[in-house]
């Protein structure tokens, strides 16, 4: 009897999906504001990276929820498996030789390459989140591999990712005073393709990253000190 | 054309296979493939900064925090196997 019911719920919700999905026409210009944003965008933001001027200045407001989002995430997990007093440091396994030395070696190529991401997001693809999570990933590898690590350095993190999110609001809040609103580009744009360029994008990107980054590792730093 | 088919027959594959998978450990690893298909296909499609966030947070991050999750728990789906 259950089986028949949740066939009968599926087909009724299939029903509802294929029904949404025959409306929306895959592949055809429907908005006028995406082909605004492909022409103007690099003369708007001096951003030639069209995603980024869209993320960090069109929608910049958005993006901002974004982070807070990802900030309560990291905030509520760390109250979940908060636990009073200082745990005892269990003693891991040895890792081999060639892992240690391994990490050793990728860890500062992958925290350069992820900077190197966040930094270039008005020029090239990626970004702020894309750089923080490969610089996460980075801390995770250390995390896995390197027995010697002593766990992250957390007051160091929570500072990094308040101190990010802090100069996101201050940017903001200038544009408010300078232009009339919140996120107004009120830096010079300088020339596209170089890498000062475009105003605020590049310091708020550089914001972003930092503050994925350390939220990420410590979300991460949390989950692995407790298993 | 065909690569992208062919791509989407793995993912599809894969993601089967995460749900019937009994060991929770290769069902875990299944659907961080089918992340790592979803970023090359991103890529194909030009979405390069999709991609980037899908290789780094579903194949990477995820994958890491189930594994950490699978360890505080059972390794198998079924009580009568052995855990």
């Amino acid at each position: 009897m259950r089986k028949i019911i949740s066939i009968i719920l599926l087909a009724i919700l299939t029903i509802g999906v294929v029904y949404c999905l025959k409306e929306i026409p895959f592949g055809e210009t429907q908005s006028q504001v995406r082909r605004y944003y492909i022409n103007n965008g690099i003369k708007h933001t001096g951003a030639t990276n069209i995603v980024t001027s869209v993320v960090v200045n069109y929608r910049g407001f958005d993006t901002l929820g974004e982070v807070t989002v990802l900030f309560l995430a990291a905030i509520g997990l760390s109250a979940v498996l908060y636990r009073e007093g200082k745990r005892q440091k269990k003693e891991g396994r040895r890792s081999s030789l060639i892992l240690y030395t391994g990490c050793r070696f990728l860890f500062p190529l992958i925290l350069l390459f992820g900077t190197y991401i966040f930094i270039h997001g008005h020029l090239t693809p990626g970004g702020g989140f894309q750089g923080g999570a490969i610089i996460a990933s980075g801390f995770l590898l250390t995390m896995l591999g390197c027995w010697k690590w002593g766990g992250v350095n957390k007051i160091g993190f929570k500072i990094t990712e308040s101190i990010a999110g802090l100069i996101f609001v201050v940017v903001g809040l200038l544009g408010l005073l300078y232009g009339g609103y919140f996120l107004f580009n009120y830096l010079p744009k300088g020339v596209p393709n170089e890498l000062f360029s475009a105003g605020i994008i590049p310091i708020i990107y550089v914001a972003i990253g930092f503050k994925v980054g350390s939220e990420l590792s410590g979300v991460l730093d949390n989950l692995i000190e407790e298993s | 054309m065909i690569l992208e088919i062919l791509l989407v027959m793995v993912m599809l594959v894969a993601a089967i296979s995460a749900g019937i998978f009994k060991n929770l450990l290769n069902a875990v690893i299944a659907a961080g493939f089918v992340s790592f298909i979803a970023a090359i296909l991103f890529f194909l499609l030009h979405a390069p900064d999709v991609a980037m966030a899908e290789a780094s947070i579903g194949a990477a991050l995820t994958v890491a925090i189930f594994i950490i999750a699978l360890k505080k728990t059972k390794r198998y789906e079924d009580d009568e196997e052995n855990n």
